[in-house]
């Protein structure tokens, strides 16, 4: 069974078709790299496959289920682009109401423990508001991996991040990947991706151009991706 | 095109176990989410603090505008109340979703595991303690200031109040998510929501107009009541089956 079957999916938004039938077999233990120039439909391919907008056509199927189904969205970690955190709350409230959302058995266990693997636990009782920008971007990771998901789906998780969050971030989504989760996500910095990536997809005007395996040539010369398949 | 990412070392040694389903009840989510939002309110008392002030100005000037001991006052007492209630609901109302628009929060929750309709009365249950708490303001102040004894009939002036209330916030509430995304939600919510109102309002109005001047509900005007009841069914049962197909399209 595969961890993310994308079947036939079109989506339009009016007229316009960002996504043209995209067919994409993600198997277990995989972490790939959606990649992509902006505009190409790495967002709107993510933000499908994570449930967050319906396709026009086709389905997206996570370990079997369809993706709208609670099954499928309890094993699924999300981080899109903006951080899905209350400013208004603390860090550890803030843990805690997704916490509870999981159904975790310890929500105030599951917070804590968090917030020390990001580094975050001396400002837990601080308002997200307060917050920096890598930090709110480090609760944001906290967040996503906070109810141990089997698939990561996280768009851009580099942009905008400082040297400490990108190294944490990594730390985070190598251990995962030896942890065997499944691990999809979009990106413009192919440097950070490829350390941790498996697999390749480029989109190109909303169809996947090329999907296969990591080779080394795509981590020496990150433009080659890009010269061979989008001209 | 069909593309299959697979390597031997990762389709062979993963083996994804299915898990046990964590025992959490719906109504522990959805008081997650009031309890959450109830909280996010107090902490800046944004909407609560603008909806009370809005509904006491309204009172005050109005007070100024008639003559509160007059037989006519008297007919449409109850009507000035609940347009005050519904004007000064629109701001508590118009925050609940945009609430979510914020670090794309509606994104986090809509992954989460928790039904659509759940996520729905969990916001809508935070709306109506917060329309309640503006009311609970502005009656002895509409009391005061018009001379109206309003507890001499209070225990059906508290269940008129009720069912009203659940009637503006659930619609507000669908309306507020169905506008989340327009840049003039502020302006498209009270267009959309005020005359899908109007049989609710009618009702509310009557009968509180008759509560006020000492009439009880009989068989005259218990119609109202039933009219209330029945819009709070038809229009909770209906945003609760739409409210997936709103939210994420």
């Amino acid at each position: 069974m595969s961890a993310v079957a994308i079947e036939g999916v079109w989506k339009y938004y009016g007229d316009y078709p960002a996504l043209k039938k995209v067919e994409l077999r993600v198997e277990p233990g995989s972490s790939v790299a959606l990649l992509g120039r902006n505009g190409a439909g790495k967002t709107t391919l993510l933000r499908i496959i994570a449930g967050l907008s319906k396709p026009s056509q086709g389905q997206v199927r996570i370990l079997g289920s369809d993706v709208r189904q609670e099954r499928a969205r309890r094993r699924i970690g999300v981080l899109g682009h903006g951080i899905s955190l209350y400013d208004e709350l603390s860090a550890a409230e803030n843990l805690m109401v997704f916490a509870r959302l999981y159904g975790l058995p310890d929500p105030r266990k599951s917070a804590l423990e968090w917030l020390e693997r990001t580094g975050l636990e001396r400002v837990r009782d601080g308002l997200v508001r307060e917050f920096s920008r890598g930090m709110k971007q480090r609760l944001a990771v906290a967040r996503a991996f906070l109810h141990d998901p089997e698939i990561l789906l996280f768009d851009e998780p580099f942009t905008a991040l400082d040297d400490r969050a990108i190294e944490v971030l990594q730390k985070l989504l190598s251990g995962a990947h030896a942890a065997g989760k499944t691990i999809v996500m979009s990106t413009h910095q192919l440097k950070e991706a490829l350390v941790i990536a498996t697999h390749v997809a480029l989109i190109r005007r909303g169809e996947i151009a090329y999907a296969g395996e990591r080779t080394q040539q795509m981590a020496d010369d990150t433009g080659w991706l890009y010269r061979t398949y989008e001209a | 095109m069909s593309s299959e990412l697979r390597t031997a070392e990762a389709g062979a040694a993963v083996r994804i176990e299915p898990r046990a389903r964590p025992r959490t009840s719906l109504l522990a989510k959805i008081w997650t989410i009031t309890a959450k939002d109830l909280r996010s309110e107090m902490r800046t008392k944004e909407a609560l603090n603008a909806s009370i002030a809005f509904s006491l100005v309204i009172l005050v000037l109005f007070s100024f505008a008639f003559d509160p001991s007059s037989d006519q006052f008297q007919e449409f007492s109850g009507g000035l109340l609940w347009l005050v209630f519904s004007f000064a609901g629109a701001l508590v109302l118009n925050r609940s979703f945009a609430r979510e628009t914020q670090n794309d929060c509606l994104d986090g929750l809509l992954a989460a595991p928790i039904p659509a309709a759940a996520l729905f009365l969990g916001k809508a249950f935070a709306n109506f303690a917060l329309l309640i708490a503006v009311e609970v303001v502005s009656i002895p102040v509409f009391g005061l200031f018009y001379d109206v004894h309003w507890a001499g009939q209070f225990g059906e002036l508290a269940l008129v109040t009720l069912l009203g209330t659940w009637a503006l916030t659930v619609i507000g509430t669908f309306f507020s998510a169905l506008t989340v995304n327009l840049r003039m939600r502020e302006l498209m919510l009270p267009t959309l929501v005020y005359p899908l109102m109007i049989p609710a309002l009618m009702a509310a109005m009557k009968l509180t107009t008759d509560l006020l001047a000492g009439t009880p509900i009989n068989a005259e005007n218990v119609f109202g009541l039933k009219l209330l009841a029945g819009f709070d069914f038809i229009f909770t049962l209906l945003s609760l089956v739409m409210i997936d197909t709103v939210l994420v399209g």
